[in-house]
């Protein structure tokens, strides 16, 4: 076995890249220049990493993954030194109920709740479904309205399983939140998550013989703003497209990208015109278009998309970028990170103006978060 | 009635750092080893949740063998046990 990682040790204002693989999380600390990183790792050796998040409201500074097991299933672990130490498998136990007759294949998501709420946090789960904790995440229930929804039996999965990947609480309201799973498409609350609405007029489903059913697209990631949080960014199994009414309706905003199919998508920190994606090629070969590889950016909300390609490989990068695995961090000048399923890890520290590799040689990358340490 | 499960080395920790656990029949003893896993449930849940599903399944990738039959050719978890019999549990061959 590896030796055992020993945490980042990091202060306030350093860089932090959380990178979950399919046989373990790597750790990456950097100075707020960015330009040197150090790597801690592998934690949890063997085990895929698909979700990953850094905690720091109410003056936290708490990490959490979940770590799954081919054989011994999923769990969810924490720390609060910086992955020097996590918590034991047995302390948080992230399970349907019995009669359910669903059990936990995989957590997609870990989302700390709204600022006003600390010790509220969200998880979105395989087979999916909207996990919820009121007490720092020490104990965790399904939220009861989706868990029962009447589409259950109608949701599919697609080739990653059937995931929930997206959780975006308003931030204003404690009442409304938006997901996103594939396939079922955007389903919104606005009554806690008692009831849920599926919210996909406009998003195309290719794959279906109705294109625009009322669910059943299979949606990628969609993201917001916090200070523009109902205007939701969405990339979709073909399609781009922005609502700027909590999903009520969708326009296609695919305006200049090589192609409009992707998964990842991430939001720019502090501006809530500028989103990143990184198209690939098609749903039947899923590589950076034209072997190069290139994030693109919005700065109009989508009206139109610059490729950024400065320090990337423009030619024989046949990369894939899944959907959790491109992020930015919250420092002034927005350093903006990806991995791929090469294993390979870039970093930016001008908001993608030009790009540096921070690793290669590591397992299959599936998700890559990013944080400036309060 | 005693039967004695056989802990891989990856979830010694939920069990106390114990590589095996000795599990003691009460009423309705421990006829099979589904018996026994729910034994063991009660004696170290943690260890449980990591070898059976919500849906009461054994996980697809864990292996269950009493003496070296594995139960999947022998009755799955209504695999018949006698007095001292050994549960062992090894993680399967798969993974790339």
């Amino acid at each position: 076995m590896p030796d055992t990682p020993a945490g980042l040790e990091a202060r306030s204002g350093d860089a932090v890249i959380m990178v979950g693989t399919t046989k373990g999380a790597f750790l990456f600390r950097s100075g707020a220049a960015r330009d040197e990183w150090e790597m801690d790792g592998p934690h949890f050796p063997g085990e895929e990493v698909y979700a990953i998040a850094l905690d720091q409201r109410a003056g936290r500074r708490r990490m959490w993954a979940a770590p799954g097991s081919a054989f011994y299933g999923t769990t969810l672990r924490s720390s609060d030194d910086l992955g020097a130490t996590w918590s034991g498998k047995e302390a948080r136990s992230v399970k349907f109920p019995e009669a359910s007759d669903l059990s936990l294949a995989r957590i997609w998501q870990i989302r700390p709740g709204r600022d006003s709420e600390p010790e509220h946090m969200f998880l979105g789960v395989e087979p999916t479904c909207l996990f919820e904790s009121t007490d720092g995440g020490d104990t965790w229930a399904p939220v009861d309205g989706f868990l029962k929804h009447e589409h259950r039996p109608k949701w599919t999965p697609g080739a990653g399983g059937l995931c929930m990947h997206t959780i975006l609480p308003d931030p204003s309201s404690e009442a409304r939140m938006v997901v996103a799973f594939s396939t079922g498409g955007v389903y919104r609350t606005d009554d806690g998550g008692a009831t849920w609405r599926p919210r996909n007029h406009g998003v195309r489903a290719e794959f279906l013989p109705d294109k625009h059913p009322e669910f059943g697209q299979c949606v990628h990631k969609v993201v917001h703003h916090p200070s523009r949080p109902e205007r939701l960014f969405l990339q979709n199994h073909w399609g781009l497209y922005r609502s700027d009414n909590w999903g009520d309706s969708w326009q296609d905003i695919a305006n200049g990208v090589p192609s409009d199919f992707g998964f990842a998508m991430a939001m720019h920190p502090h501006d809530a015109d500028s989103v990143y994606i990184v198209p690939l090629e098609g749903d039947f070969f899923r590589c950076t278009p034209e072997a190069k590889l290139r994030v693109y950016r919005t700065r109009d909300g989508g009206a139109s998309w610059e490729a950024l390609s400065r320090g990337l490989p423009q030619e024989n990068a046949y990369e894939t970028v899944l959907r959790d695995a491109l992020d930015t961090d919250g420092a002034e000048t927005a350093g903006v990170y990806f991995g791929t399923r090469s294993g390979k890890v870039y970093a930016s520290a001008d908001e993608g103006a030009s790009w540096t590799l921070v690793r290669d040689g590591l397992p299959p990358v599936v998700c890559v978060k990013a944080a400036t340490l309060a | 009635m005693s039967v004695t499960v056989v802990l891989p080395s990856q979830l010694r920790e939920l069990a106390g750092g114990r590589s095996a656990v000795l599990l003691e029949g009460g009423v309705g003893g421990m006829d099979t080893v589904g018996d026994a896993l729910a034994a063991l449930r009660a004696a170290h849940p943690a260890v449980y949740d990591r070898l059976v599903t919500e849906r009461r399944e054994l996980r697809p990738h864990v292996n269950v063998f009493v003496g070296r039959e594995d139960i999947r050719w022998s009755g799955g978890l209504g695999t018949p046990l006698a007095d001292g019999s050994e549960v062992v549990i090894l993680p399967s061959v798969s993974g790339g």
